[in-house]
């Protein structure tokens, strides 16, 4: 049988729930789903934290006029929201999903390289504790925007070198996250998953430990550069010795864009989860699916200068920007008819999971058709640096990114807890945040083509109507947001017992797996026919 | 006992009368900025070539409404058609169709190369920097503007006017909605003669910043140590007053920047121009040169 060639499972079978027990547990955890609980924790707590960011931001232009916060305070809240948001919220939101399903869905014990998974988490919490210490440091937060362009950043105080080696660390977590995701499905797949039989969620995470292990140096690279032309005396960035600001600009995105698709691509993956489970019908062209996802990571290596076409590029160069960009369109309108074939001809209901995959859908595509006027040059300078943009990416990251997280959180808690959640408060957790996301970040593509700015503490008295109305969607947003840690502590604490199968209409391997399923998910192989059963595409 | 009540009414009618204040100030703010609502939409603005941009931001916009309308119609349809409670059963063998696939792959690209046509025209039409007949360096700095008229001897500084600048102070007290223009006004404005094509060329000496005036679809960085060129011709029965920001995160005033364009028709730029230089190089005053002062000057 293949089962010997599976080394991970061969030894210790009688101790599968040996474990630690108090912090012991978790500050020397080694396990997958502890560790993944531990990241999705974090994640949560980062996403409160950069969400009261993002309320003093909307308190502070509910009015024109100033009326509570300083300028440069100001500035630091939205730098720091977008790295509380980014690195804090999103990716680690992503690295807990993977550690617990990533295993479960590919048939192994575990994550191939359990000590390394517990030096990628705790280091988050020191990375974060100084990034929000340079709140109290002289010279305040860093407050030159999460894109840190020179020669603005290097006018930062002793918050400065704070943010960039908090960065650092940040990027040391990702990459040996990513390591670890990498080596785990190349690795740990149970005999028979073959790459074509893994399910999406894999697939997309496969495809972004890539990006993330080729791009996060390349950030590192860029942030090590500002600190040595800060402290230094290197002239990376600046004209006088013969450097170049907007040099930086070409490295920060070149890093910059596959990141956007790192906060992203993991989403198409659970939705290609909800989708097919809910419609009770396999996903509509997988192969397609994972083409897609690979040209989608490829292509986001060649589009980085999109972002900077106001910054005085050659012709040639935002000519070959503007048509790349505008490629990245035919793969992902291959996802988006791929996910509408897959429920076309199914049989929809519409639990909580399948609540946020549609709004994911609806609301990312509309995300996706403002990228799309964003990639033509010439408009592009009208929208360039407005609050369009700022509508743009807050819909496919927001109802994007994070209402995937949201649906894959309320998609796997009943197989993580054993317990189904209050579907209830659930629905009206997905209501309140569908309708207040819209009214949040619709009326911002209105103030951007009127002629607002980004990243102002103030504006002009005609943009006010639209952002009070964008002001009271926040608050509604933000508020909305305390049922989901409520909701979840109240499964984690009982709710109805669930069986193996949460789902009607769920397939894959973690499915097969009790409910909850075993501390060492499968110390046995799965079969083939349990396999195949999951991979019915 | 009596008084517990009492205290309890007394201060709901506080909170009441605030939250009244409140309101009437948000009613109050909407009233004054009566056009907030209707801005929607890009403008189509006073030049040849802003109006081409805003011609392409239309036609990608109802390209983007037509395919929503089309892909949302055909998920909505899916939804309220195949839902389980009225009985759907799913199709299971429907998970992969050649010919549909290739479809969904050839005409979106058909689409792109459509749209990409009078984009890459339009483009190549802004980068044309041939024939103007005025040249401007525009230098931005923390925080206002720097305009230099070259071969013209002239040269000012632009802010933030000092109204605004006294109401957006924290705690000011002032009411900005009756602040003539709050935030996009400044001290001098760059005077520019209309159905002139006016080169700018555009720096900064500190950190980069972004000239953008919506009316001319310009928006160019500034960036230290380095010179980007853009132009705009307005056209030249449109003379009058145009407002911008700064575009790019420049520090702590950053949305303290405006920029104000007055363009005036040929003639009146030509006379405010010579009036300028007057002002900026007064003509030598005419004992100034007589050998008698000479040692009073040279003892200076």
């Amino acid at each position: 049988m293949a089962y010997n060639d599976h080394a991970a499972t061969d030894h210790d079978h009688d101790a599968h729930d040996h474990k630690p027990h108090g912090w012991r547990r978790w500050v020397y955890a080694t396990n997958h789903k502890d560790i993944g609980t531990m990241y999705l924790v974090f994640a949560g707590i980062s996403f409160f934290i950069g969400g009261s960011m993002a309320m003093l931001i909307r308190l502070e232009l509910f009015k024109p006029g100033m009326q509570f916060l300083d300028p440069q305070f100001f500035n630091s809240m939205t730098t720091m929201h977008a790295l509380e948001m980014i690195f804090g919220a999103v990716m680690p939101a992503w690295t807990g999903l993977a550690n617990w399903m990533i295993p479960m869905q590919v048939g192994a014990p575990d994550m191939a390289l359990p000590r390394l998974n517990n030096f990628s988490f705790w280091i988050l919490p020191f990375a974060f504790t100084l990034l929000l210490a340079t709140l109290f440091v002289p010279g305040g937060g860093p407050a030159g925007g999460w894109t840190m362009y020179p020669p603005l950043m290097l006018q930062g105080g002793a918050g400065f070198p704070m943010t960039i080696f908090a960065i650092h660390m940040m990027g040391i977590s990702s990459i040996l996250g990513a390591i670890n995701v990498v080596v785990t499905i190349m690795n740990l797949r149970a005999p028979g998953m073959t790459l074509l039989r893994m399910p999406l969620f894999v697939w997309t995470w496969l495809i972004t430990a890539y990006l993330l292990i080729a791009v996060m140096p390349v950030l590192a690279g860029a942030v090590t550069m500002l600190l040595t032309d800060h402290f230094f005396g290197t002239t990376f960035f600046t004209a006088a010795g013969g450097g170049d600001p907007v040099m930086f600009q070409h490295i920060f995105w070149f890093f910059g864009h596959p990141e956007v698709y790192i906060l992203i691509l993991p989403a198409f993956g659970i939705v290609s989860e909800i989708i097919p489970t809910f419609s009770r019908k396999p996903l509509f062209g997988y192969e397609a699916m994972v083409y897609a996802t690979a040209s989608i990571a490829f292509l986001s290596f060649i589009v980085w200068a999109h972002h900077m076409f106001t910054v005085g590029m050659p012709l040639a160069g935002q000519l070959f920007f503007m048509l790349s960009t505008m490629l990245i369109a035919i793969p992902t309108g291959v996802k988006v008819f791929n996910w509408t074939a897959t429920m076309y001809r199914g049989s929809l209901s519409f639990e909580p999971p399948m609540l946020f995959a549609l709004s994911f859908l609806f609301l990312f595509t509309i995300g996706g058709l403002s990228g799309l006027m964003l990639a033509i040059v010439p408009a592009d300078y009208q929208y360039q640096d407005t609050y369009f943009v700022v509508a743009h990416f807050h819909y496919v990251l927001v109802p994007g990114a994070i209402f995937a997280i949201m649906g894959g959180v309320y998609y796997w808690l009943p197989k993580w807890t054993g317990n189904m959640y209050d579907q209830t408060l659930a629905k009206w957790h997905f209501w309140l945040s569908t309708i207040f996301v819209n009214v949040l970040f619709f009326p911002q593509h209105f103030l951007g083509l009127a002629g607002m700015p980004r990243r102002i503490p103030d504006y002009a008295v005609q943009f006010t109507d639209w952002n009070q109305v964008s002001s009271i969607g926040g608050f509604a947003f933000g508020l909305s947001q305390f049922l989901f840690p409520y909701i979840i502590w109240k499964c984690v604490r009982g709710g109805q017992r669930i069986g193996n199968r949460a789902w009607e209409g769920a397939h894959g391997l973690e499915w097969e797996l009790p409910s909850p399923p075993p501390f060492h998910s499968w110390t046995d192989p799965p079969s083939d026919a349990l396999i195949q059963r999951g991979a019915a595409h | 006992m009596a008084a517990g009540p009492e205290i309890h009414i007394n201060m709901m009618r506080k909170l009441l009368s605030r939250l009244g204040t409140a309101a009437a100030l948000a009613f109050s703010l909407s009233a004054h900025a009566e056009s907030g609502w209707a801005q929607l939409n890009m403008t189509p603005g006073v030049t040849a070539m802003s109006r081409q941009i805003y011609g392409l931001h239309m036609l990608m916009f109802w390209l983007c409404v037509g395919i929503a309308v089309v892909v949302f119609g055909v998920m909505a349809y899916s939804i309220f058609a195949f839902r389980k409670s009225r009985g759907a059963v799913a199709d299971t063998s429907l998970v992969h169709s050649t010919t549909v696939e290739i479809i969904w792959t050839i005409l979106p690209i058909a689409i792109l190369v459509a749209t990409a046509v009078p984009a890459a025209t339009t483009l190549i039409k802004t980068e044309d920097l041939r024939n103007s007949q005025l040249t401007i360096r525009v230098t931005g700095f923390q925080w206002g503007w720097n305009y230099e008229y070259l071969n013209n001897g002239v040269n000012f500084f632009s802010r933030l006017d000092r109204e605004s600048d006294a109401a957006r102070q924290l705690g000011s007290g002032i009411d900005v909605t009756t602040v003539p223009h709050y935030l996009l006004n400044v001290d001098k404005p760059l005077v520019v003669p209309t159905g002139v094509k006016v080169r700018l060329l555009v720096t900064a000496n500190d950190v980069i910043h972004s000239w953008w005036v919506p009316a001319f679809g310009v928006k160019k960085d500034a960036i230290p140590g380095f010179v980007n060129e853009t132009w705009f011709n307005i056209d030249a029965d449109k003379p009058g007053l145009y407002r911008g920001n700064c575009a790019e995160l420049c520090g702590r005033d950053h949305g303290f920047m405006p920029i104000v364009v007055d363009a005036r028709s040929k003639e009146d730029f030509e006379t405010w121009l010579k009036a300028k230089q007057l002002e900026q190089h007064p003509p030598a005053p005419a004992d100034a040169s007589a050998p008698s002062s000479a040692p009073a000057a040279a003892a200076k």
